[in-house]
């Protein structure tokens, strides 16, 4: 029996306000344990959340992104569950009125291009963190850091419209892309700031009813997310296969053993009990305040992608690499300032510096090139100053250094030989080396000049310029 | 309205309350009272009433987005039964 997949994507994304949501505590990662707390976000009895304002305008800037609805009011819900990363016994959050809703992001995969439906995106505080010294299963204890309680976090829920865990992974990579060029996240998965929970059912193909889902959570990779789901629907159709009923429940992703393990039993199932929440008033968002957003919204990738295919003559699978991210497409645009051909720019970017940001495991924020240098870089390749081959060598160098081009050269002494006269008197030193050779050549033996190149090179280091040295070698060689 | 045994431990055993027979009995019928009155309230002609999603008539009261200090660790962690390492220490649940 063949089986269709069906998976929803719960998406986190901790927004990249100063302060937290409800309280003036910093929303900076990192701090020393519970350095960044207060009465209100470790949960004080009495204590009053006021909402911070920037917070809702990077939700409705992010909920524009995500080709949203944004609603003209909406209010706070009370989430409530115990769990000792959530000093209130309840989360605020937002229940039936949401701040964004019926949205959609456009992903592509396999070359074919699919509209994957947004249910809703809501607002909420994210929770603390539970820290657990040496094995997990050894201690009896759990240690409570606090400084993530109350960061302002946008839940976004997709339909059920994903059919692979590679479209899951396309679909994350857009709402990364987006959320990057809106600038209200920093998306960084290894921090937590992104972080999503899948919903994985199975069902036989052509059957209309979908299957019984799980939820699957700590999925805190692209890599791991793939992988889960792969894992989990394969458990799902073995279960079906052997007669096995599945179980709604919460699995988690056991990044050690690569398996997915249920968390909670179907008898705890939560009840939330929401209740709208007495402590915030509701919100009213004028048209007025979100046409301002919208007037103020920067370029989003799909945009800049049309832009430099138009500009630069790139493909659409190169224009979509560079506009993964705000600062890769502005290591591109910087570049195209200060150099003609973005398609020769985009080839070494693509190329030689993803190479190496992959392999040193860095962001093009971190990366030691500057893009005038890169430029500087090509010029002296288009001046015939150093070859192909050198340039790579150049690359390298300025990545691992941050020189200029220029100093590099001078330092290497690798400058390319471009004078007529110095390759002159070598190629005529090589020519009269090789007397068999040039014979050869002169009887027909066109692919003789392959071993003379060869040898100027050869003398030179590899400095010459391989061209200059095809020209004159041919003038001399038929005169 | 009456409100069963089961619904009742159900709705203890969300708030973690821990009930002895007799009171569960009692809060049987407080539920059952108070579900009473909300089932009164639901014979009101309700059309063309706004829900009340707050009690005061407010919307929009909101924050500058500005880091403020936070107090000293000492005194957040000051009234914790266990802290260890600048940390809250409570018995682990998963």
């Amino acid at each position: 029996m063949s089986f269709e997949t069906v998976i929803g994507l719960e998406v986190h994304v901790e927004l990249k306000t100063r302060s937290k949501i409800f309280c003036s505590c910093s929303n900076e990662f990192g701090a020393e344990p519970n350095t960044n707390v207060c009465p209100i976000c470790s949960g004080f009895p009495g204590m009053l959340p006021v909402l911070n304002q920037q917070v809702v305008e990077y939700a409705i800037k992010a909920g524009l992104a995500l080709n949203c609805e944004i609603a003209d009011y909406c209010k706070f819900d009370r989430k409530n569950y115990f769990y000792p990363d959530l000093p209130k016994a309840y989360q605020i959050s937002q229940y039936d009125l949401p701040v964004c809703k019926k949205g959609y992001l456009d992903i592509e995969f396999g070359g074919t291009k699919k509209r994957i439906g947004i249910t809703r995106a809501h607002l909420e505080e994210d929770a603390g963190k539970l820290v657990h010294q040496g094995s997990i299963s050894s201690t009896p204890f759990s240690l409570v850091d606090l400084n993530r309680s109350g960061v302002p976090l946008l839940e976004i829920v997709s339909e059920p419209d994903l059919r692979s865990s590679q479209e899951a992974r396309a679909y994350m990579e857009k709402i990364r892309s987006v959320l990057l060029f809106a600038g209200v996240s920093d998306c960084k998965m290894e921090e937590g700031s992104l972080r999503c929970d899948a919903n994985v059912s199975v069902r036989p193909s052509g059957q209309a009813t979908l299957g019984t889902r799980t939820e699957i959570k700590n999925l805190n990779s692209f890599k791991a997310m793939e992988k889960a789901i792969d894992f989990e629907v394969q458990r799902q159709i073995e279960a079906i296969e052997d007669g096995e009923e599945i179980i709604q429940e919460t699995r988690t992703w056991e990044e050690d053993k690569q398996i997915t393990r249920s968390m909670r039993s179907k008898e705890e199932a939560h009840d939330y009990r929401y209740f709208p929440e007495p402590d915030l008033p509701p919100l009213r968002i004028s048209r007025k305040w979100v046409n301002d957003i919208i007037q103020s919204m920067p370029e989003m990738p799909e945009q800049a992608r049309e832009r430099i295919m138009d500009e630069h003559g790139l493909s659409a699978y190169d224009a979509s690499l560079l506009t993964l991210t705000p600062d890769f497409l502005g290591f591109f645009d910087e570049c195209t300032r200060y150099y003609h051909d973005g398609k020769i720019i985009s080839n070494w970017m693509m190329g030689e510096m993803s190479k190496l940001l992959n392999q040193k495991n860095l962001d093009i924020t971190q990366c030691k090139i500057n893009p005038v240098h890169l430029v500087d870089m090509l010029k002296l390749m288009d001046e015939g100053r150093i070859s192909g081959k050198m340039a790579k060598e150049v690359f390298e160098a300025m990545f691992e250094t941050g020189s200029p081009p220029e100093a590099i050269i001078k330092e290497k002494g690798m400058e390319q030989i471009s004078d007529e006269d110095t390759l002159e008197k070598i190629i005529l030193e090589v020519i009269a080396k090789n007397p068999r050779v040039v014979e050869d050549y002169r009887n027909g033996k066109k692919k003789a000049t392959g071993f003379l190149v060869g040898q100027v090179m050869q003398a030179t280091r590899g400095q010459a310029n391989p061209a200059l040295v095809n020209q004159i070698l041919a003038r001399k060689l038929n005169s | 309205m009456t409100i069963s045994f089961e619904e009742v431990e159900h709705v203890a055993l969300l708030a973690r309350l821990q009930l002895k027979e007799k009171e569960k009995e009692k809060y049987a019928e407080h539920m059952g009272s108070i579900l009473q009155y909300v089932d009164k309230l639901q014979q009101l002609d309700t059309e063309g009433v706004e829900p009340l999603d707050h009690i005061l008539p407010v919307f929009n009261i909101f924050r500058e987005d500005q880091v403020k200090p936070a107090p000293k660790r000492e005194e957040i962690l000051a009234n914790a039964p266990l802290v260890e390492a600048g940390q809250y220490k409570v018995p682990k649940i998963i």
